[in-house]
């Protein structure tokens, strides 16, 4: 699996509007101002097409860090 | 699993009817710009039609109707099974579709009745109208899907008023020896049955007062019992779980090969999570028509609302092998391997 790093940043490229940089490991993303629930349909298809692990509703009120999301995909590979 | 064949049967035409009057998510206030181009990007709806409060589902799916039995220069006499399937009946009862058996002057040896369902609405009612007229060996059958999902979402719901649209639809079905066979692969899971629900209205919450009571679920989020209420982190899982294999199931099952397909058309629920069906189908996008940009999710209408709108001309006069798949509300969804020939489709109606 790609590292902690690459997968932020592609994280933050899948989520195109916002600011390079605003992402990191360990933010919340919750907190951050331009939040969308459409970025947690985002996630939930970047997620599905690189990796092939579904993230449920579930998972991602579980998880408020990219850093989160990552170790669940891991533990699902 | 329930995958079954059915013979004698094919599609002779279809035809689509929406509301005349256009909404923009362009001009969805309850959005910042910011969202609203984060919205349309994600969703794939720009437009959609609303219909006016005096306009019921039954209302598109009659023009509808009306349209294809012209077209076709249909004997409706001939026509001797009616299957209205839509969540927004005209009534709590009788049921809608023995009403339009007699509006549309079927004779009074019509089998008609309705099918309470949304998203897989479609391909669920050709199961059962295929079905039933291969059984009966009956003439024609009329196949109206639909729902006028408006009266439950508002204004001030963004995760579900710029998503829904209202669209009729009308399919003749025939009965025809020379037919190719149909393929079908059917499912639902009820533990899915909050994930897509107006809550109060039915026996079990009976509406009251307090149903149309708003209440704040999250910023920008306001609705009542009687409002319906959409999980999309959850329906977007069950889909790109559950709809790739139903459909790989499918084609095993009829042992077609994928890349002799001429069309999948999907139900049009959200673009990004059916560009994520597609790519993991590895379906080319010239295969995968839209609707959604124009007329939004139009519920069990928008399988063939799609055909009419993207496809008319180029099933006119082929023979097309197309895949058809439904998913949602219930949770229920299904697929279908179909072949036309020469299917006739009208224009898209305008109601006023």
């Amino acid at each position: 699996m790609i590292s902690l790093n690459e997968f932020v940043k592609n994280i933050e490229t899948e989520l195109d509007e916002l600011e390079p940089g605003t992402l990191s490991a360990e933010i919340n993303y919750r907190d951050l101002e331009s939040w969308s629930s459409m970025y947690a349909l985002i996630i939930i298809a970047y997620v599905d097409l690189e990796f092939d692990v579904t993230l449920t509703g579930d998972d991602l009120r579980q998880c408020s860090t990219v850093k989160d999301l990552y170790e669940i995909i891991k533990s699902r590979l | 699993m329930a995958l079954f064949k059915i013979e004698n049967i094919s599609i002779k035409g279809m035809s689509a009817c929406v509301p005349k009057q256009e909404e923009s998510n362009w001009d969805y206030n309850a959005l910042t710009e910011q969202e609203k181009k984060l919205l349309i990007k994600t969703t794939g709806v720009v437009t959609k039609r609303i219909a006016n409060n005096s306009t019921t589902t039954s209302d598109l799916c009659y023009t509808a109707a009306k349209e294809i039995i012209k077209k076709t220069n249909c004997d409706i006499n001939e026509i001797e099974i009616l299957i209205f399937v839509s969540q927004s009946p005209d009534y709590f009862l009788p049921a809608t579709s023995i009403i339009l058996q007699n509006k549309l002057g079927l004779p009074k040896t019509t089998i008609a009745f309705d099918i309470n369902l949304g998203c897989s609405g479609y391909v669920y009612g050709l199961s059962v109208i295929g079905s039933l007229l291969a059984t009966t060996k009956l003439k024609k059958a009329l196949l109206l899907t639909g729902d006028v999902s408006s009266f439950s979402v508002g204004k001030k719901d963004k995760s579900t008023y710029p998503l829904f649209g209202d669209a009729g639809s009308a399919t003749l079905v025939e009965y025809n020896e020379q037919a190719a066979p149909m393929y079908f692969n059917i499912q639902s899971d009820g533990a899915g049955f909050e994930s897509i629900i107006i809550p109060d209205g039915g026996i079990r919450n009976p509406i009251t007062p307090d149903s149309f009571k708003e209440y704040e679920v999250t910023k920008g989020i306001v609705r009542s019992n009687r409002s319906l209420k959409l999980n999309g982190e959850d329906i977007f899982n069950f889909s790109l779980r559950e709809v790739p294999t139903n459909i790989i199931n499918l084609l095993e099952f009829a042992q077609f090969d994928i890349e002799n397909t001429d069309y999948f058309i999907m139900h049009q629920a959200n673009k990004l999570m059916n560009e994520s069906i597609r790519k993991k189908l590895k379906f080319e996008s010239e295969k995968v028509p839209y609707s959604i940009s124009k007329y939004g999710n139009t519920s069990s209408a928008s399988i063939p609302l799609t055909i009419i709108s993207e496809l008319n001309g180029k099933l006119k006069n082929h023979k097309s092998k197309l895949i058809l798949s439904g998913f949602g509300v219930g949770l229920s969804w299904g697929s279908a391997l179909i072949t036309t020939e020469n299917l006739i489709c009208t224009d898209i109606i305008e109601y006023e």
